[in-house]
C-alpha cells in the first residue's frame, strides 16, 4: 500500500511540475529556436541528474528517525503551502492556474528580448529553457528523494518520476503545444493532499510517536487531509458566495 | 555574497513560502509531539490536529489579505 502511494505521489508531483517545465521549454523552443531550447533542457537535466546522484546515498546514511522527523516537516511546510493555494483555486479565492496563459505571457517576453550570441547559442532562449527545467526539476528531486529515502526506496520514487517524465515528453512532442487538457489543478490538489499526508505521518514518528497499525494508518491519515480539504473548501465557497 | 544571499532566499521561498507563520507551526507542533513523548504520552494524534489548525489560520490569513 506505501509503495503504491509512494509511486502514485512522485508520478502527480513529477508530472505537474514537467507539464510546467514543458510549456517554458516550448515557449523557449518556439520563439528563439529549438537547438537553445534543448541544449538548455539537457544541460538542466546533466545537473539535476548530478544533485539526485549525490544527494541520494547521503541521505541514505542518516538516521531514519532523524530524516523523517526533518523530511516530515519540511514535507509539510511545502505541502501545505500547495493545498492552500489549491483550496484557494478550487472555492474561487485564486485564479486557476493556466497553462495556455502562461505559454503566451513566457512566450511574448522571448519575442521581445535582444538576440545576444553565446557558445553558438541564442543565450536569452538556453537560459530560459536552462532555468526553467532547473527549477521545475529540483522540486521533483526534491519530492523524489525525501520521498524515496523516508521510505526506503528511491528507485520507487524515481519510477514514479521517471514514468511522468516520458509520458510528458512523449505527449509534449506530438501536441508542441502547452499541455492545457491535463487536469493541473486536480493534480496540484492531490499533490497538496499527499505532501500534506506522508508530512503528517513522518513528522509525528521522527518526533517518536507511533501511529496505531503503523504503515496501516497511512490511509486514515489519508483519509482526514481529504475530509479536511474539502470542508475547507466548501467553508470558503459558501464563504464566497456569502460575499457576492 | 549576493549569489548566497539569492540561494538562500530560493530555499526559504521553496520550503516555507509566504507564510512563515505556517512554518513555525509546524515546527511547534513536532517539538510539542516530541515533548509528549518524552513525558510518556504517545501523542500521535497531535499532528493532524496540528495540521488543521495551522492550514485553517494559513486559508484565514490568505483571505485577510
Amino acid at each position: 500500500m506505501t509503495a503504491v502511494f509512494l509511486v502514485a505521489s512522485a508520478f502527480l508531483a513529477s508530472a505537474v511540475e514537467f507539464v510546467e517545465a514543458l510549456t517554458i521549454v516550448l515557449a523557449s523552443g518556439i520563439t528563439r529556436g529549438w537547438r537553445s531550447s534543448l541544449t538548455g533542457l539537457a544541460a538542466a537535466t546533466v545537473v539535476l541528474a548530478a544533485i539526485v546522484a549525490a544527494l541520494g546515498p547521503a541521505l541514505t546514511l542518516i538516521p531514519i528517525d532523524v530524516l523523517r522527523l526533518v523530511v516530515g516537516g519540511i514535507l509539510l511546510a511545502f505541502g501545505l503551502q500547495w493545498l492552500r493555494k489549491a483550496i484557494l483555486r478550487a472555492s474561487g479565492f485564486k485564479a486557476l492556474h493556466d497553462e495556455a496563459a502562461i505559454f503566451a505571457e513566457e512566450a511574448a517576453e522571448a519575442r521581445t528580448a535582444a538576440r545576444q550570441e553565446r557558445a553558438g547559442l541564442d543565450w536569452y532562449g538556453f537560459t530560459l529553457s536552462f532555468k526553467g527545467v532547473l527549477l521545475e526539476g529540483l522540486e521533483v528531486a526534491f519530492i523524489v528523494l525525501t520521498f524515496g529515502s523516508t521510505q526506503g526506496s528511491i528507485p520507487l520514487a524515481a519510477l514514479g518520476a521517471g514514468i511522468a517524465l516520458v509520458l510528458v515528453a512523449v505527449v509534449g512532442v506530438l501536441v508542441r503545444a502547452p499541455l492545457t487538457r491535463v487536469p493541473e489543478n486536480t493534480m496540484k490538489f492531490a499533490v497538496g493532499v499527499m505532501l500534506t499526508t506522508f508530512g503528517t505521518f513522518w513528522a509525528a514518528e521522527g518526533a517518536g510517536a507511533h501511529w496505531p497499525g503503523d504503515d496501516a494508518s497511512l490511509p486514515v491519515v489519508l483519509a482526514f487531509v481529504i475530509a479536511l480539504s474539502f470542508m475547507s473548501v466548501g467553508l470558503l465557497k459558501r464563504r464566497r458566495l456569502a460575499f457576492a | 555574497m549576493k549569489r548566497l544571499r539569492a540561494f538562500g532566499h530560493f530555499w526559504w521561498d521553496f520550503v516555507v513560502g509566504d507564510d512563515w507563520r505556517a512554518a513555525a507551526g509546524i515546527v511547534l507542533a513536532i517539538g510539542a509531539t516530541a515533548a509528549l513523548v518524552a513525558g510518556g504520552v504517545d501523542a500521535w494524534w497531535l499532528m493532524p490536529v496540528a495540521v488543521a489548525a495551522i492550514l485553517w489560520l494559513s486559508l484565514r490569513r490568505a483571505l485577510n489579505r
